[in-house]
């Protein structure tokens, strides 16, 4: 399972560095949301700082979004199921593969959003490491769990529009728990860091689960059809 | 052409089919497949568009439900798991199932290593297949749809397969590459492998065939083999 | 079950709901704190009760059910498809009721507590799940799929449960305007009475629901599989003709394939 994980992961960040997409399309979107936010909360009345944590993840969550849908169109096309099938590679693997390959491309996505909220909406960046632990806990889950739901919606017509509503709703919690949690963090609200363990602990439990999920449903879901 | 030694019922058998009923959607596209496939064989299915070649051999990989009746491929029941027999098939489809993105001998390789095959199988059908020159470090989407069918077969030889699934094979190739081809799937069954071929370049294929069916309707007219009656036991001719 | 039998479910749910609708809006008393409007939660407990755990629940577990090979059969898959329609109707009127009770209340439309909120999300969560029953596809398929798609969103829901309860725990101001701490401590007599014959008046609505739903789709199922037999006839006939047919009316499937 894991051999096949690492060919799959592989072959999708081989492809990333190939064509490039997540670096020409979904890190100008991610600043693109980060900015128009600005411009919607009129960044002059003084509030960005307070709310960043929340917009910060509501712009990974999309860029998520996105990363999934891609990480499904890539594999040739319209044939996307048939073509992981055919592989026979197994479909734990093929699974961690993909999700750990979004993973990565998100967690990198993260670092330069970080870096932007820093200096966009003049955020003191408090308590790196922990920030770091809500990252990768809060990354898993999305990227599990969209993994899962990018192989419900893949190669039907509809997936377009089924895939964010079968997503987001799921990802709530995380968008949550990862901005309560990264607030306490940096002290933006009048929460403490020890507040921010119990959202790290929803996190970590969010992330287990799907990834769990998704080893053992991922394989049957591409047998579709 | 006559082959060989006509194949009989009794030879071990790569594809094993009764009745078998398989939807696309609520389409029944195979609407009662009888056909047995003995090993080694070459078999052509013919027919006219619409009728189920294509599914029958998406079926053979394990691609199509089977809903009703027996289906067997290589020993694998497909009625009840339809994964186990994919690593030992090779299919070449109507899509090219290639990264557009990776170049020829990154698809090549992964093919390779998906099949459990070392790298450097991936490497040798890139040399078998004449891409091992200029083309191999093109990404495939800069092909042309001729070198692409070849990078697509190479896929397939890679993977060394015992159960071949082409579907018209000989279609965007040219001259050379349709020679390339031939002598590959003779190559391959006489190594033991099996070969489904589905084709409407009948004049050619017909050539490389040991057998052949025609599909009509989702069904197969002349799939089964013919029951064993050895030479010796044929009544003698009345004078 | 029976004609019978659900017609003796319809009856003595339609009592039911006839008796609870003059105890809730005749015999039992207003409430001190919120006079008349108290009486919409003789309808907001109910639905929401049976929406979030008989009916998802019920989902789940036929969705369980369908997906062990042992008690795999398409009778569960019709169930659950058949709950969670209810299921997602039952929770739009909790939405809803909630909304109005607030109204006069708090002087408010919405709020995000904890109750409202997580019942938010579970429904836009099972409408994603019927979305997906919708798409075309052969019946096992679509069966598989959409049991695998409701476990995902069973998963969730304790998990959105804790998220937004710690949530609005964290917000101490906003307890104010708490459900909970509204309606449940004045309910004693003949409020609790009314309250308990609701919840008993509304389980009956949802079995008849649930029973005519499943016959329903049942006969859909049964449609379908006559469909598919004159289907088979007429692709078998396919290879009678002389001059192969197109195909006959071969509907599109949902899955974007070539075929040859």
């Amino acid at each position: 399972m894991f051999r096949d994980a690492v060919l799959v992961a592989g072959k999708d960040l081989r492809i990333e560095a190939r064509s490039r997409v997540a670096t020409n399309q979904v890190l100008p979107f991610a600043f693109l949301v980060l900015i128009l936010f600005a411009f919607a909360l009129d960044a002059d009345r003084g509030q960005l700082a307070t709310v960043a944590a929340g917009l910060f993840w509501v712009t990974v969550l999309f860029s998520g979004l996105l990363a999934v849908q891609r990480s499904f169109a890539l594999e040739a096309g319209d044939d996307a199921r048939d073509a992981l099938r055919l592989s026979g590679l197994d479909g734990a693997g093929i699974f961690l593969g993909k999700a750990g390959a979004v993973a990565a491309q998100l967690l990198v996505l993260e670092v330069l959003l970080a870096a932007g909220v820093v200096v966009l909406y003049d955020v003191d960046l408090r308590g790196t490491a922990f920030l770091a632990l809500i990252c990768v806990l809060a990354t898993a889950g999305i990227a599990a769990a969209g993994t899962v739901y990018g192989a419900v919606a893949a190669g039907l017509r509809v997936r377009e529009t089924l895939l964010p509503l079968l997503f987001l709703p799921v990802l709530a919690p995380v968008l949550l728990a990862a901005a309560r949690a990264s607030e306490a963090v940096l002290g933006t609200t009048s929460t403490t860091m020890a507040d921010a363990w119990p959202w790290v602990r929803l996190l970590g439990v969010f992330s287990t689960i799907y990834v769990a999920f998704g080893v053992v449903a991922f394989g049957p879901l591409l047998e579709e059809a | 052409m006559p082959p060989a030694a006509m194949p009989t019922a009794a030879m071990p058998v790569a594809v094993r089919f009764r009745a078998a009923v398989s939807l696309l959607g609520r389409f029944p596209a195979l609407a009662g497949v009888d056909l047995d496939v003995a090993r080694g064989e070459i078999l052509l299915l013919k027919g006219p568009n619409g009728a189920g070649k294509t599914t029958l051999l998406r079926a053979c990989a394990g691609l199509v439900g089977i809903v009703s009746g027996e289906a067997e491929v290589l020993g694998c029941d497909l009625t009840r798991d339809r994964r186990a027999v994919r690593r030992r098939i090779g299919l070449l489809g109507h899509g090219t199932f290639l990264y557009d993105e990776l170049t020829v001998a990154d698809n090549l390789r992964f093919a390779a290593r998906a099949a459990g095959r070392p790298a450097a199988d991936g490497a040798a059908a890139m040399e078998r297949l004449g891409l091992a020159g200029r083309l191999h470090d093109l990404p495939v989407a800069k092909l042309s749809a001729g070198q692409r069918r070849r990078v697509a077969l190479a896929a397939v030889v890679a993977r060394r397969p015992e159960l071949w699934l082409l579907d018209e094979p000989h279609a965007s190739l040219d001259a050379a590459g349709r020679d390339l081809l031939d002598a590959i799937v003779r190559e391959a069954a006489a190594a033991g492998a099996t070969v489904l071929l589905a084709s409407h370049e009948l004049d050619r294929a017909d050539h490389l065939a040991t057998r052949r069916a025609t599909v009509v309707g989702g069904q197969v007219q002349d799939g089964l083999l013919a029951v064993a009656s050895p030479p010796e036991r044929e009544p003698a001719r009345v004078p | 079950m029976s004609t019978i039998g659900s017609r003796a479910l319809g009856w003595s749910a339609a009592v039911g709901l006839a008796l609870t609708a003059w105890m809730a809006l005749v015999a039992s008393p207003a409430d001190v704190l919120q006079g008349d409007a108290v009486r919409l939660m003789y309808v907001h407990v109910p639905t929401a009760w049976l929406a979030m755990y008989l009916s998802f629940g019920v989902t789940t577990l036929a969705s369980v059910l369908y997906l062990w090979k042992r008690t795999r059969r398409q009778f569960w898959d019709l169930v659950a498809g058949s709950s969670a329609e209810i299921g997602v109707v039952f929770i739009g009127l909790t939405l809803i009721t909630g909304s109005i009770w607030g109204r006069p209340t708090w002087g408010v439309w919405w709020t995000w507590d904890a109750r409202l909120t997580s019942t938010a999300v579970l429904f836009v969560l099972y409408l994603g799940y019927l979305a997906i029953r919708r798409v075309p596809a052969e019946p096992h398929v679509r069966a598989r799929r959409s049991a695998i798609v409701a476990l995902a969103a069973f998963v969730d829901v304790p998990i959105v449960h804790m998220a937004v309860d710690w949530w609005r725990t964290l917000h101490q101001e906003a307890s104010v305007l708490d459900q909970r701490r509204l309606g449940d401590p004045q309910i004693t007599g003949v409020m609790l009475f009314t309250l308990l014959l609701a919840v008993l008046a509304f389980t009956l609505l949802y079995f008849w629901l649930l029973v005519h739903r499943y016959r329903l789709a049942r006969v859909e199922e049964e449609a379908e599989a006559a469909r598919l037999e004159q289907a088979l006839a007429e692709r078998r006939a396919e290879g009678a003709d002389t001059a192969p047919a197109a195909g006959g009316a071969a509907p599109e499937p949902d899955v974007e394939m070539t075929t040859s």
